[in-house]
């Protein structure tokens, strides 16, 4: 990839993706928050680190599916999976069995900058007009939008909220780097955090 | 099932084992030789089963559950082992408890050469991945089995995988339930 290339990249279209994961997470409440590997980790950790938020570093394709059994074992609590599209698009199948089951407490959104930003900029398949969403949709999810500018944003918020699930949100963000911030990387402890703030400690 | 190579019912063993360690969430990718577990769960109010379309969703639906404080089982054929590789790296890395059985393929009595190749090595697989293995080669320990396997992993807080012969299923399935 050239500079300049890199450069039309960076200023390109799309949401900030640290703003969007901000005003999804402004309101969090009682929501347990999944982040699926690589940016989607780093900018739920600039939003600031929480024992509710079980961050990936691995598993690649696994966010989603974590996402359903949580919301399947906590009917009454909210869970958010934030990910990113190369992490979404290699668990695809995951969207049929999540329709499937119907959590009415999960939402998904998909940060999509139509790359692989984490290994290097490669394009992903949306950036060939792969439409996440429309997947989600024809799968059986009640409830699916993309996301390109601020108002739908502010409706996504909403339906993450507290609409009737499984919700899938994608929003088109910008390409554009953004700093590093690392949360936590051992996952027995974030397991164990996690689960003690939620079941209460020492849990079963 | 077979007569002579399976007096017990064994499904129906392994099922109650499941419902005495309070596993309320089974999933699973089919296989013949699970039919009857798969539908003892279904018909049980307390167990929500969960069609995947690949083994792997199995394993991070078992870590979600496991961290909303929910049991979960996963059910697979041997030759559904080798799409689980690398998410099976999410139970070390995270020191999580988990539970898959599987039914051999490729192992006794094979007619299906297609099996051979995953179903020979799936056990040394997950094995290489960290996940202890349990061998069920006898009918008559299936239940006793499964209980000492769903103890070891969520109670001894370990990744484990029951691997069910072939020899239980029964030659007579074979022609039935080629693949
Ligand atoms: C199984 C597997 N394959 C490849 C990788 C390398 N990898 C790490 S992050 C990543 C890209 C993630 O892209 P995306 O989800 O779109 O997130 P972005 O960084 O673009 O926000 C890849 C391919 C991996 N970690 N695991
Ligand atoms: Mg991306």
């Amino acid at each position: 990839m050239t500079a300049a290339m890199a450069t039309a990249m960076a200023s390109g279209v799309g949401l900030d993706r640290r703003k969007v994961v901000a005003e999804l997470l402004a309101n969090r409440g009682d929501l347990l928050v999944v982040a699926g590997l690589g940016s989607p980790v780093w900018d739920c950790a600039a939003v600031g680190d929480h024992p509710l938020n079980f961050y990936l570093w691995g598993a690649m394709g696994s966010a989603i599916t974590i996402g359903l059994g949580l919301a399947l074992a906590q009917p009454k609590r909210r869970v958010l999976v934030i990910t990113g599209d190369g992490e979404m698009l290699m668990g695809l199948g995951a969207l049929a069995t999540v329709a499937v089951q119907k959590p009415e407490n999960l939402a998904v959104v998909v940060l999509d900058n139509e790359h692989y930003a984490e290994t290097g900029m490669q394009k992903t398949h949306t950036a060939f007009g792969v439409d996440i969403a429309a997947i989600a949709k024809a799968a059986g999810f009640p409830a699916t939008m993309t996301v390109k500018d601020e108002s739908g944003l502010a409706r996504l918020c909403q339906q993450v909220g507290g609409a009737p699930g499984p919700i899938l949100g994608q929003v088109k963000i910008s390409a554009a780097h953004v700093p590093l911030v690392l949360p936590p990387r051992d996952g027995a402890y974030v397991k164990s955090r996690f689960r003690d703030a939620l079941l209460g400690a020492p849990n079963p | 099932m077979s007569g002579a190579a399976a007096p017990a019912d064994w499904p129906a063993d392994i099922f109650h084992a499941l419902k005495a360690a309070n596993i309320r969430i089974v999933s699973y990718v089919p296989d013949a030789g699970h039919a009857k577990l798969i539908r003892l769960c279904e018909a049980d109010p307390e167990i929500r089963t969960v069609p995947l379309t690949t083994e792997e969703e199995g394993i991070g639906l078992a870590a979600g559950a496991w961290l909303g404080g929910e049991r979960a089982a996963l059910l697979m054929q041997s030759s559904g082992v080798g799409n689980c590789i690398n998410t099976l790296s999410l139970l070390e890395s995270c020191r999580l408890p988990f539970l898959m059985l599987v039914t051999r393929r490729g192992e006794w009595a094979e007619f299906n050469p297609w099996q051979v190749p995953m179903g020979q090595r799936a056990m040394a697989a997950v094995d290489l991945m960290g996940v202890t293995v349990y061998p069920l080669t006898e009918a008559a320990s299936a239940g006793e089995t499964v209980a000492a396997a769903a103890r070891l992993a969520f109670d001894g807080g370990a990744p484990v995988a029951v691997f069910i012969s072939q020899r239980l299923i029964g030659a007579k399935s074979f022609a039935e339930d080629a693949a």
